[in-house]
């Protein structure tokens, strides 16, 4: 046997290859043919599998030697999956149970981590089912990303809005907006905010004018959106207290409220289908206030509850 | 003496690129471009943040292997091999031996990491470019930040100091047992300022002594990890910079002298 033979000898051929090669294509589709049969006969349930192993952001800065960063990262992913997951879940239980000790893990490892203050508290303060309803833990965690970096005035402005938005505590949110201004590089109106706050709480007018500059002032684009949100949901409160007037009106006339929009529209006084600024049609439902509400539907849903459209502009 | 030093080290550096060490460049590559692509479906609007995260915690994780692994086998490898005998035939020294080797092995980190820090640059002006929504947003630091190259750089230092220490234990040690001692200082490393304030935590007076000699005898790693610093944005002094790498190479240098005593002593039947 000479060299070239040798080294050969042992070693399949193309032919050996290609055979082996389609053997274990045939064998990895039979098992994933048994993995979807399996899944179809028998449906594990997820529920409840979420766990937090490590709850301790002091130890798991500890354990992630030189990746705190990286593993910040990875617990704000999961934040953010956590309560989107829940938020959409169809079950009428959303404990939100991982959220805050997501957030703290998160801005423990990172205590720089601006959007996590940020956005997390906005998660946080959301009323339940959207969120946990939880602004004291919201304040708590704005709390702590000043202590990291005093000279942040968004989260002290932040925390002047769950204040405002979710406690309607207006003398606190005053304060906070008077601490936020006091720290250098704060916008001007900060400052005259603290004071319309205090004299003109809960009025809807103030409100936005408070959503409308974090609005234009605010950098990352899911602050941003959330503001937005805000002001669309005003507009349609605006809206749902001229529709009312409307209602009532009709009921007035007819001594029936209408059971379309169709009535109202018939009788000219609408154009068409009313819709809210997300494009959805306004509900006529005689058990909200007004007989108005935004429809289930609606991202606009459900709105601030502060504001609850009254009865209706006099007609 | 420097032409002898050179030419292991460039033997090294070849025998690296045969055994496919190159190849994790590739595997980094596709992290990061993966990443970039699905990052912006998982996070808010913290693209940016994660792949430059993600890019120098990965340059450091694959040096640290590469340091960790080739280093625990320079040595050892040689003895095993029997091929250290034929060397040490040769007009060559005991020590100009290790100071090849191991600057061998810097050279292919030094590779690594610049291509490395390449990659993490071409993919973050590709996302600056394709995303512009994603600059304006980044408000703490440039997208493409020049800062990275200082936590590039003590990367790097930091990863000689792990080499200087896997070839050191490679140097008397099996490659199992120097990757886990090596492993295991590198974590020390990361906690050793806890040992510098250890009278607080015990009343002995002579525990405490004996932790803050630990504390000055063992490597501190802890201030070479400018990371999260650098993707804040926060100031990094070109001082802090140029003080701890050179704690990190006169440290990694007086390791390799003790590598250097070590083999020059050892008794090779």
């Amino acid at each position: 046997m000479n060299v070239a033979a040798a080294r050969r000898a042992g070693r399949p051929g193309w032919v050996g290859i290609a055979a082996t090669l389609s053997l274990s294509a045939v064998l990895l589709i039979a098992a994933l043919g048994l993995q979807t049969v399996r899944q179809r006969r028998y449906t594990v349930s997820t529920a409840g599998t979420e766990v937090l192993y490590l709850r301790s952001g002091a130890a798991a800065s500890r354990l992630a030697l030189a990746y705190a960063a990286l593993t910040a990262d990875v617990y704000w992913i999961r934040a953010i999956q956590h309560y989107g997951d829940t938020r959409r879940s169809a079950s009428p239980d959303k404990p939100y149970a991982l959220l805050a000790p997501l957030l703290d893990l998160t801005t423990t490892l990172d205590s720089r981590f601006t959007v996590a203050y940020r956005f997390g508290a906005i998660f946080l303060a959301e009323p339940y089912p959207d969120g946990p309803g939880r602004p004291d833990l919201a304040i708590a965690l704005l709390k702590k990303g000043l202590a990291a970096e005093p000279e942040k005035w968004v989260y002290a402005q932040d925390a002047g809005f769950v204040y405002y938005w979710w406690l309607h505590d207006y003398k606190n949110a005053a304060a906070w907006f008077d601490r936020a201004s006091s720290i250098a590089g704060a916008p001007w109106w900060l400052r005259s905010m603290a004071a319309t706050t205090l004299t003109q709480g809960g009025d809807r007018r103030s409100s936005r004018q408070l959503w409308r500059q974090l609005y234009e002032t605010a950098e990352d684009t899911w602050v941003k959106n959330n503001a937005r949100l805000k002001l669309a949901q005003l507009d349609a409160l605006d809206d749902i207290d001229s529709l009312a007037g409307l209602v009532r009106r009709f009921t007035l006339a007819t001594g029936r409220p209408p059971s379309a929009w169709s009535d109202l529209v018939a009788l000219r006084w609408l154009p068409g289908i009313p819709t809210d600024p997300a494009g959805e049609p306004y509900q006529l439902d005689l058990s909200a206030p007004g007989g108005v509400t935004v429809s289930r539907r609606s991202p606009l849903f459900p709105l601030p509850s502060q504001f609850g459209s009254t009865t209706g502009p006099p007609s | 003496m420097a032409r002898v030093i050179g030419l292991i080290a460039y033997h090294v550096f070849k025998e690296s690129v045969r055994d496919r060490v190159l190849y994790n460049l590739v595997l980094f590559a596709i992290l990061l471009i993966s990443a970039s692509y699905l990052v912006g479906q998982l996070t808010a609007g913290q693209d940016i943040k994660i792949i430059k995260d993600l890019g120098l915690a990965a340059s450091s994780v694959f040096g640290l292997f590469i340091a960790v692994f080739i280093g625990v086998g320079l040595v050892w490898k040689e003895v095993e091999r029997r091929s250290v005998y034929n060397l040490l035939v040769k007009p060559l020294r005991r020590q100009h031996f290790i100071a090849g080797k191991f600057l061998g092995l810097a050279l292919t980190l030094a590779v690594n990491i610049a291509v490395m820090a390449t990659a993490l640059y071409a993919v973050l002006a590709f996302m600056a470019w394709s995303q512009p929504e994603l600059a304006k947003a980044s408000v703490e630091a440039p997208v493409v930040d020049p800062n990275l190259m200082k936590a590039f750089a003590l990367i790097y230092v930091q990863l000689l100091l792990v080499t200087a220490i896997a070839l050191f234990f490679s140097t008397f040690s099996s490659p199992m047992l120097s990757a886990a001692m090596t492993v295991g200082l590198y974590v020390v490393g990361h906690f050793n300022a806890d040992l510098a304030h250890f009278e607080t935590v015990v009343k002995s007076g002579a525990v405490a002594g004996l932790a803050r000699a630990l504390y000055y005898l063992l490597p501190n790693l802890a201030p070479f990890d400018i990371k999260a610093a650098v993707v804040h944005g926060q100031p990094i002094a070109a001082g802090y910079v140029l003080l701890t790498s050179g704690y990190g190479l006169l440290y990694a240098a007086a390791v390799v002298g003790l590598a250097m005593i070590v083999f020059a002593r050892r008794d090779f039947k």
